[in-house]
């Protein structure tokens, strides 16, 4: 943090001198207004998040967010990419929870086409974006606690995210960027054993939930540090645009997952757990309670999946198997045709939306009959969250504008884009 | 072979692909949108459709954007509390050059509208910021991208790309690879602007097949033209656009 200029403070002198004059018996002291350049490389800042704050004392009167930092130009590269090559970008964009931008990707893309995957493909997909939820809520609330003061939560954090990660590497290949949801299924079938792995992980997951939670749901310096700062309303939350977490820890219960259930969250059993004051307290609260949830839904599927094909047969969307194209011509061709020409996609245009781990994720995909989008844009639900950072700190102090940016679960690669 | 048909233009539903689309929603949705045409003031609304029978969509007029939205946020009826999106689409080929689009979300009633209308770079759209303060900066980045003023929107600065950043990135005239690009220059110790040099010419790959790509061979319009398709709908211009001021 650098300290810039000092000079704002004249015109608050002018107003209240007079004031001052009238009450002969107080003391005046003049409080520096200045301006406070936060970021972009702090490690509060969640990445690449300049912050300018300009404060009254040690009170923050404005904060103007400007991002962009790490602004890459996705949507205009996909414009010039086949839908297939478009994929792989959407996991760089919410990079803490990659399966969920792609699940996104991949019903805007089925909705246009006017396909549906296959009921293993789409347990498989819920699975997963399930696993990406805790995977992504483990990250943020340990680290909001590191912003907070408290080092041993992200220790233990990172070592569960590590186990997940390996789940994502067993069926996808690779740690992060998965590339793992296509649009008319999934990749690949789960390898074998995998089941019984994940099962495995999550009977013993609860007991590390209940660690975190003895770590810090009743922990005093937390508390302190999060009740009662950067309250939102329902009403404010609504006109801010806030979903996800965000929303439901103001009391809204609205969860895109049973609203609008996509793929099989309609046979899903589970709660939607809803804060009261919409402070930073209770959306770290209903982040906690979302993990717990989440694994109701993984067990759900491990116990209802059946077995099946993991994609739609049409080969003009999905390639074909290995050992088919070593055999038949077809499928030779058709292999071919699809990782150069792709598939097209008849022209229209939808707006799909998730529920992300960070809230509503949209795109909003026009395609003109090619094998390339016209416009894809994508709505993050970050974007909307930190716009309202200066509703959500004015009048806190500093530190609390740290705790509150913590709370919003902010993450460059979508907001940036 | 019967079934190696590579020629298909589009990937719609196949053999073996399940056709999808709700139609329980439809008749809702279809009620809706006549609903919220009749709702809006005369010549409002130029028309409004239901798209694959799941998502309802208008166009309006671009002088009749804030009585629209009013509409749209305050009647219980409809009680479209959030704005989800607000982006630009560009058409370089058309008139009005940009669609802007905002996507609404009633979470009352649990259904959305996409609202669309169209401006080109020097008409300003009204801004909705004092409908859904969220508009704000979905508005500074439609202008970022494409130019699209906003009247009314009191902070409208750029905001995702450079300070100082000339040009709209997102329209189809401006190049993938920008115009300038920086790089630390460590003699005189700054970050330093240069025109884009590229090591090997940009490469724009058309995997269009020959076969479908193009539709009319040279000479062939006489034979074809009863029988290829016209253009796709949205390529073409439509006739609405040029009745708005």
């Amino acid at each position: 943090m650098s300290l810039t200029t000092g000079a704002l403070n004249s015109a608050d002198t002018q107003a209240t001198g007079p004031d001052a004059a009238a009450e002969p018996g107080l003391r005046r002291v003049e409080v520096d207004s200045h301006t406070i350049n936060f970021g972009p490389q702090h490690p509060a800042a969640h990445g690449v998040l300049r912050l300018i704050l300009e404060m009254k004392g040690e009170v923050v009167e404005r904060a103007d967010p400007h991002i962009g930092l790490l602004h890459r130009g996705t949507e205009k590269l996909i414009e010039y990419k086949t839908y297939v090559q478009a994929m792989p970008y959407f996991d760089r964009l919410d990079y803490v929870s990659p399966m969920c931008m792609e699940h996104v990707f991949a019903l805007a893309q089925e909705r246009l086409l006017g396909i549906q995957a296959p009921l293993r493909a789409q347990y498989i997909r819920v699975l997963f974006a399930e696993i990406t939820r805790i995977l992504n809520h483990l990250l943020n609330i340990t680290t909001y606690a590191l912003d907070c003061g408290a080092i041993t939560p992200p220790l233990w954090g990172f070592e569960q995210r590590e186990i997940l990660l390996e789940f994502y590497e067993q069926v996808s290949g690779s740690h992060y960027h998965a590339n793992y949801f296509r649009p008319g299924g999934v990749h690949r079938d789960l390898p074998a054993g995998m089941p019984e792995r994940i099962r495995a992980w999550a009977n013993g997951f609860p007991k590390f939930i209940d660690d975190l939670d003895g770590l810090l749901t009743h922990n005093r310096i937390f508390k302190q540090r999060t009740v009662d700062i950067g309250v939102m309303t329902a009403e404010q939350a609504m006109e801010w645009g806030f979903s996800g977490p965000c929303l439901r820890a103001s009391g809204m219960a609205w969860d895109l997952r049973r609203q609008q259930p996509y793929d099989v969250y309609d046979r899903m059993e589970f709660e939607i757990p809803v804060g009261r004051h919409g402070d930073c307290y209770d959306r770290y609260l209903v982040r906690m309670a979302e993990m717990r949830e989440s694994l109701k839904i993984i067990h759900q599927c491990l116990d209802q999946m059946p077995e099946g094909p993991v994609r739609v047969q049409d080969n003009k969307i999905t390639p074909p198997k290995r050992g088919e194209m070593k055999r038949s011509m077809e499928s030779l061709i058709h292999h071919f045709k699809l990782y150069t020409e792709g598939f097209h996609i008849p022209a229209g245009e939808t707006y799909t939306a998730v529920e992300a781990p960070k809230g509503e994720f949209g795109v909003y995909l026009v395609a003109n009959g090619t094998n390339r989008p016209h416009r894809c844009k994508i709505r993050a639900p970050g974007f909307a969250h930190l716009q309202a950072m200066e509703v959500l700190s004015k009048g806190h102090m500093l530190a609390d504008a740290v705790a509150v940016i913590g709370s919003l679960d902010i993450v460059f690669g979508e907001i940036d884009r | 072979m019967a079934s190696c048909s590579c020629k298909r233009r589009s990937a719609g539903p196949g053999r073996f692909s399940v056709a999808e689309l709700s139609p329980n929603l439809s008749p809702d949705l279809t009620a809706l949108g006549e609903q919220v045409a009749a709702a809006m003031p005369p010549g409002a609304v130029l028309e409004a459709f239901v798209v694959r029978g799941a998502e309802l969509t208008i166009r309006i007029r671009r002088d009749a954007v804030l009585p629209v939205m009013a509409v749209l946020r305050t009647d219980p009826r409809f009680a479209f509390e959030q704005c989800m999106d607000l982006c630009g689409v560009d058409w370089p080929e058309r008139a009005e050059r940009f669609d802007v689009v905002w996507n609404l979300l009633s979470l009352t009633h649990n259904h959305r509208i996409r609202v669309v209308t169209t401006t080109d770079a020097e008409n300003p759209v009204p801004s909705v910021t004092a409908i859904w303060p969220t508009a704000g900066w979905f508005e500074r980045e439609a202008w970022d991208m494409y130019g699209i003023a906003f009247e009314g929107n009191v902070d409208l600065r750029r905001l995702l790309t450079d300070y100082g950043f000339q040009g709209h990135p997102l329209r189809k005239d401006f190049p993938l690879t920008g115009h300038v690009e920086v790089r630390y220059d460590p003699e005189r110790r700054e970050v330093v602007y240069e025109p884009v040099k590229l090591q090997q010419d940009f490469r724009n790959f058309d995997f269009l097949s020959p076969w479908e790509g193009m539709t009319t061979l040279p000479g062939d319009e006489k034979v074809h033209l009863n029988r290829i398709a016209p253009p796709p709908a949205s390529l073409l211009e439509k006739p609405e656009a040029e009745n708005q001021p």
